[in-house]
């Protein structure tokens, strides 16, 4: 496709769904109705880790106005000790998250739920519930739950033969560290920390249930992914998929926060014992104390490297909090962290650790912006001592096409280094800094997915286009999808609409992660609008009685490819679609397919902070990332990604934090205490689009939602040292804790 | 409890029910009125998604009781929109991408729109501080204060 002829892709459109979200009209979960409908509310644990000896729900039941009880006896069985896999989750896991079973394991883990004529009612009933509890001691901090007396959560997990919250070990593994350190001329070597933070979505988790007596079920929920949604909660109450038909409903936001499930489940039993529909929403205090943070962490990092800066070696070990089952995202810290360099010798080590706190959910990139965290401000440091900038430094030891990962490919074609000479370039770099303000920079790496997708493409009788896809949209694909829609048919965008099908209308479609969206959409959209092509040429060559070959398909309209195909005037799509039921019926097509060819993504990223001494306050001033974004079908919304990422990185390295109290409980549920960035913190956040088409995608797409988080966590901590001379090695870089620095 | 029966003006339009005392603006709204365009995410006023103006001032629709809306003239975000067409705010923030999962919207709009009635023009330091009481997790806000900034610009050429 050349890109100077390019219509719609590459173009600022209106995305499809916009008018309904500027007019309150879209509906969100929490907005769905039916008629009959009654309210889920669940009762949750006061302890942070105990036996449940009993359940008792009979006062429960009994209160005027309650439809239904729900506990995990309600649930199918999945021993504790035999892995039941679906996609990345464990359902034996995910069973015992969403109901707990024979143990409570975290403050707010839920135990029972009830359905009833209100909420207050739901709420005044799961206070009857009585609840026989054997309390143990808890361990919530990763130092706490790995030291040789820790209360085990799980005894059956076991790590050097003995019972351990250790649950999962990962490594990789390059050259010889041991013989690359010797080679080294300087080695530095530097402990982290990072605090538990939340994804933050503003939509709290909602659902609506519907079961009938035989068992039809249908879910209007939030997530990022209805299949998903269909699949667990399949599991979890042994209705078969087939009469589980789960419907998207609007998402607002996930983070990664909703590839899982947390209502859907518990509201399908509450319904099918009430034979009532049933609403669940959560309140901001649920989802803050038993929704999935991701992991809080420690870990160490070594690399060494010669007098003309090129990096030996390598090390890092990174421990990672699971929560409260197996799952912390331990491959994306270790297996990314050194993914922009080209390292002869590395190793490093991921470790699992269950401990007293929520399970652990996906968020924006899992892990790798711990990684990259402890990594690149070890990296600065090195700069520093080699006297190098730091930009060069890393260019000099930057990834390119052909370079063998430490965590196992070789990168094809790839624009990392074109993001280090981006920033180079870039006015930011140059520009005068005042009195305790500093720059930082910082480079970052994520994988991207691919995975199945299903797309149909259909022509309306008067001759526009409806696109139906399977991955809920969270940043804008709609109006990507309707770009490339459009630019393949050579028609107007507003005649393009794209929507989202349910788990019954479209055939199965991974869930919205890993980036993955654009990338895999894109290529089903593509294969399917193709092949509507081809039957739109076949259409007008029965019209005119000419070889379908002797056709082309260009600017809307089909025509004779050339003189000697004849003289005939072009088609549009309406004339065609207009002539669909006497030219052979319907015109539309759908492809499936589990899509590969999803390559990793680079950023690097300048940060300019200026440091309040007399208060602690380390605030953004100036912000720019560069990022390999492959192809921008909608640079709007690939800019969009981008800032929104590194602002959740800002929010990461300055003020979020989980903090538990004495008592093993989280102090700070809410949006007041737990401070995620507003308005007023920010500087506008400049974009560079690095465009180095991806060559294994029909428009160049690479995945760009996850990069954007990696770097801001070192960029920020490299910037405040530049500022005020102080390194910090623990995040986040709160008030509080800049100012007891300051003064020590 | 005996309900409480209140008389409103919702968007213009005479408005009639029954509340709990302890009901707040928002439960009417999504519950009993059915109006789901302004969103419940903190229940604290902390967040601004439930946004609307009381007789022109900018609340947290969480943090008023139902009852004391007697009398007043409300705003939501479904009345923003005046016989078909988008408010300016409306059209600027499509135009600029301000909007992602689109959960923060309403509020942010009906916030954003409060601000330029008393202001047509202001600094981008005015606008940030105006909002700083409307979370949004998905756009860094960038792109909500360019199209604030967009609207302004507008409403000032049409002034």
């Amino acid at each position: 496709m050349n890109e100077i002829d390019n219509k719609w892709i590459g173009k600022n459109t209106i995305r499809p769904d916009g008018a309904d979200k500027v007019t309150g009209r879209a509906e969100y979960a929490a907005d769905t109705i039916m008629p009959g409908m009654i309210w889920g509310r669940v009762l949750r644990s006061p302890h942070p880790h105990a036996t449940i000896k009993s359940i008792n729900t009979k006062k429960a039941e009994e209160l005027d106005g309650v439809f239904s009880v729900a506990t995990s006896a309600d649930c199918v069985d999945f021993p504790v000790d035999t892995p039941v896999l679906l996609g990345i989750q464990d359902i034996r896991w995910m069973a015992r998250n969403v109901l707990a079973k024979e143990k409570v394991l975290f403050h707010g883990h839920p135990i029972a739920a009830v359905a009833a004529r209100t909420e207050e009612i739901a709420e005044k009933a799961c206070e009857l519930i009585e609840v026989d509890y054997d309390i143990h001691p808890w361990a919530i901090e990763i130092d706490d739950a790995i030291k040789p007396d820790a209360p085990i959560l799980h005894d059956f997990i076991k790590f050097d033969g003995k019972p351990s919250n250790i649950a999962g070990t990962l490594e990789h593994k390059k050259g010889n560290v041991e013989e690359g350190f010797k080679e080294a001329d300087i080695i530095i070597e530097k402990e982290f920390e990072t605090a538990a933070v939340h994804q933050g979505y503003l939509e709290t988790h909602a659902c609506l249930v519907s079961v009938s007596p035989d068992d039809r079920t249908t879910i209007w929920s939030s997530s990022q992914g209805q299949f998903m949604v269909r699949a667990m909660t399949s599991f979890i109450t042994g209705i078969p998929q087939s009469s589980i038909r789960a419907i998207p409903a609007e998402i607002g936001g996930g983070f990664g926060g909703k590839t899982i499930v947390y209502l859907e489940p518990v509201a399908t039993i509450l319904s099918k014992k009430s034979g009532r529909p049933v609403k669940m929403v959560m309140t901001r205090e649920e989802v803050m104390r038993a929704s999935g943070p991701t992991s809080g962490s420690k870990s160490k990092v070594k690399i060494g490297a010669k007098n003309d800066g090129k990096i030996t070696a390598a090390q890092g070990t990174f421990y990672l909090q699971a929560g409260a089952f197996p799952g912390a995202p331990i491959r994306g810290a270790a297996g990314c962290c050194l993914a922009p360099y080209d390292i002869p010798n590395a190793h490093t080590f991921g470790y699992d650790v269950v401990s007293n706190r929520s399970k652990v959910a996906a968020y924006r990139a899992p892990g790798a912006p711990i990684g990259a965290y402890a990594v690149e401000c070890v990296l600065d440091e090195v700069a520093e001592q080699l006297k190098m900038c730091p930009l060069e430094f890393r260019l000099k030891n930057a990834a390119k096409e052909g370079t063998k990962a430490v965590h196992g490919p070789t990168y094809p074609l790839m624009g990392y280094v074109e993001t280090l000479e981006a920033c180079l370039s870039h006015p930011h770099y140059k520009a005068p800094l005042k009195k305790l303000q500093g720059r930082g920079y910082a480079s970052g790496f994520w994988f991207n997915a691919g995975g199945e997708s299903s797309a149909q493409v259909n022509i309306t009788e008067d001759g526009n286009v409806v696109v139906t896809t399977g991955h809920p949209d969270i940043g804008g694909s709609r109006a990507s999808i309707a770009n490339i829609t459009a630019e393949l048919l050579g028609i107007d965008v507003n005649r393009v609409s794209v929507l989202i099908g349910d788990t019954a209308t479209i055939g199965f479609s991974n869930l919205t992660g890993g980036s993955r969206v654009l990338f895999a959409s894109a290529l089903v959209v593509t294969e399917s609008t193709n092949q509507v092509i081809d039957i739109l040429k076949d259409r007008a060559s029965k019209i005119w009685k000419i070889d379908k070959e002797a056709i082309e398909w260009e600017n809307g309209q089909a025509r004779p490819a050339g003189d000697n195909a004849g003289n005939f005037k072009p088609l549009s799509l309406a004339e065609l679609a207009d002539q669909a039921t006497p030219t052979g019926g319907p015109i539309g097509a759908g492809h499936q397919v589990n899509t590969v060819g999803a390559e990793g993504g680079f950023a690097t990223h300048i940060c300019d902070v200026e440091v309040d001494i007399e208060l602690g306050i380390a605030r953004v001033i100036r912000y720019t990332a560069a990022q390999d974004v492959g192809k921008a079908i909608h640079p709007a919304y690939v800019e969009g990604q981008l800032q929104g990422g590194v602002v959740q990185g800002i929010g990461w390295a300055l003020n979020e934090e989980y903090i538990y109290n004495k008592e093993g409980k989280l102090d700070n549920p809410g949006f007041l205490d737990y401070r995620i960035p507003v308005c007023s913190d920010l500087p506008m956040i400049d974009t560079i689009l690095v465009e180095v088409p991806n060559p294994k995608h029909p428009q160049g797409v690479r995945g760009v939602g996850e990069v954007p988080i990696v770097p801001p966590l070192s960029a920020i901590a490299n910037a405040i040292y530049n500022a005020i001379g102080t390194r910090f090695y623990s995040l986040p870089m709160s008030p509080p804790k800049v100012l007891e620095k300051i003064s020590d | 409890m005996a309900k409480i029966q209140v008389k409103t003006k919702i968007n213009g339009e005479e408005t009639e029910f029954l509340c709990q005392p302890y009901d707040t603006v928002l439960d009417v709204l999504r519950r009993d009125l059915n109006m789901t365009g302004t969103k419940e995410v903190c229940s604290s006023g902390d967040c601004g998604a439930c946004s609307i103006t009381m007789d022109g001032r900018l609340v947290c629709s969480c943090l008023v009781l139902a009852a004391e809306t007697e009398d007043k003239n409300i705003e939501t975000i479904e009345g923003m929109a005046k016989n078909g067409k988008f408010n300016v705010l409306q059209k600027t923030f499509l135009e600029h991408a301000a909007l992602q999962c689109g959960i923060c919207t309403p509020g942010m709009l009906v916030a954003a729109k409060s601000l330029l009635e008393k202001n047509t023009n202001p600094t981008e330091t005015e606008i940030r501080y105006w909002l700083a009481g409307n979370l949004c997790r998905c756009t860094g806000y960038d792109k909500i204060v360019k199209a604030v900034q967009a609207a302004a610009e507008e409403m000032r050429e049409n002034a």
